[in-house]
C-alpha cells in the first residue's frame, strides 16, 4: 500500500484553519464587549464539518479547459448570531464570561488538532526512515 | 490567516479601553475643578465605542475590531455652590461644580481595567497557539 501524502493527514488541516477563524471571531466578541449594539456571533462548528466531510460534490469536466469548482469545504462558513441571555440597554448581546470560556475551548481544540497533526507526521516520519 | 487577525482586533479593543480609562482619569482629577459659568467649568466627558469591520484582499472576512468614534460630554446640570469669597465666584457669588459622577467613574474605571485584562488574556493565548503551530512536526 503506498503511502497518500494528500490523505494523510485526514480532514486534521480543516479542522486547524476553522478553529483559527473562529478564534478571530470570538476575539471580536471579546473585544467589542463594550460596543453598543454589538451583536455577538459564532459559528456551528458541527454543520460545517458534517457539511466539508459529507457529500463532496464538485462540479463535472467534460472539456480540457474546464476547471473543477472546489467543493464547499471551509470557505462558506455561515455566521450566526449568539442568543443572548439577558437583554441589555445598548442593545449589545455580548457574555464576556461566555465569550472567554469558549474562546479557551476553542484553543484548547487547537492545541489537541495540532498534537494529533504532530502524532500524523511522526507516524510518516517513523514509516519513511523505519527508525 | 485568521489567527494573526487576533492581535489586530484584540490591540484595536486594549487601545480603546486605555482611552476609556484616560478619560475616567480625566473625569476624576477634575472632579472639583470648579468655573464661573457653566460653559467654563468642565463637564463629565464618555468615550463613543464602535465595531469596525476589517475589509481584508478578496474573501469574507468576519474579525470586528473597536474604534473610539469620539467623545462626548456629559449634559447633566452642574451643581452650584453658594461661596462669595471665591476667586472664580460670580457676580452672584456662585462657583459651578462639574458634573462627574464619582461612583459612576469608578465603575466606568473597574469595567475598563477587566475589559482591558480579557484582551490581554486573548492576545497571549492567540500567541501561544501560534508558537505551538511554529513548533508542528518537530
Amino acid at each position: 500500500m503506498a503511502i497518500n501524502f494528500d490523505k494523510a493527514l485526514g480532514n486534521l488541516p480543516e479542522h486547524l484553519s476553522l478553529y483559527g477563524q473562529r478564534s478571530s471571531l470570538l476575539a471580536s466578541n471579546i473585544a467589542n464587549a463594550d460596543t453598543p449594539g454589538f451583536k455577538a456571533r459564532d459559528i456551528d462548528f458541527q454543520s460545517i464539518m458534517s457539511k466539508a466531510s459529507g457529500a463532496r460534490m464538485s462540479m463535472a469536466t467534460t472539456q480540457a479547459g474546464h476547471i473543477g469548482g472546489a467543493d464547499a469545504a471551509i470557505g462558506g462558513m455561515e455566521l450566526l448570531y449568539r442568543m443572548p441571555t439577558q437583554t441589555s440597554l445598548d442593545g449589545n448581546t455580548v457574555n464576556t464570561q461566555v465569550e472567554q470560556a469558549q474562546f479557551t475551548e476553542n484553543a484548547v481544540r487547537y492545541q489537541s488538532t495540532l498534537t494529533f497533526l504532530g502524532g500524523k507526521f511522526s507516524s510518516l516520519k517513523m514509516a519513511i526512515t523505519g527508525k | 490567516m485568521a489567527l494573526f487577525d487576533v492581535f489586530d482586533i484584540a490591540g484595536s479593543a486594549m487601545g480603546a479601553e486605555a482611552v476609556r480609562l484616560n478619560v475616567t482619569a480625566s473625569n476624576l482629577a477634575n472632579a472639583q475643578s470648579v468655573g464661573p459659568d457653566e460653559k467654563g467649568t468642565y463637564h463629565a466627558r464618555h468615550p463613543i465605542f464602535s465595531a469596525v469591520m476589517q475589509s481584508l484582499q478578496g474573501g469574507e472576512n468576519h474579525s470586528v475590531g473597536v474604534k473610539v468614534d469620539g467623545i462626548v460630554e456629559s449634559q447633566a446640570p452642574l451643581e452650584k455652590r453658594h461661596q462669595p469669597g471665591h476667586p472664580l465666584a460670580n457676580e452672584d457669588g456662585f462657583v459651578f461644580l462639574p458634573n462627574v459622577n464619582m461612583v459612576d467613574e469608578m465603575s466606568n474605571m473597574i469595567s475598563a481595567s477587566r475589559s482591558y485584562q480579557s484582551n490581554v488574556e486573548v492576545l497571549n493565548t492567540s500567541k501561544q497557539m501560534m508558537m505551538a503551530t511554529l513548533r508542528l512536526g518537530q
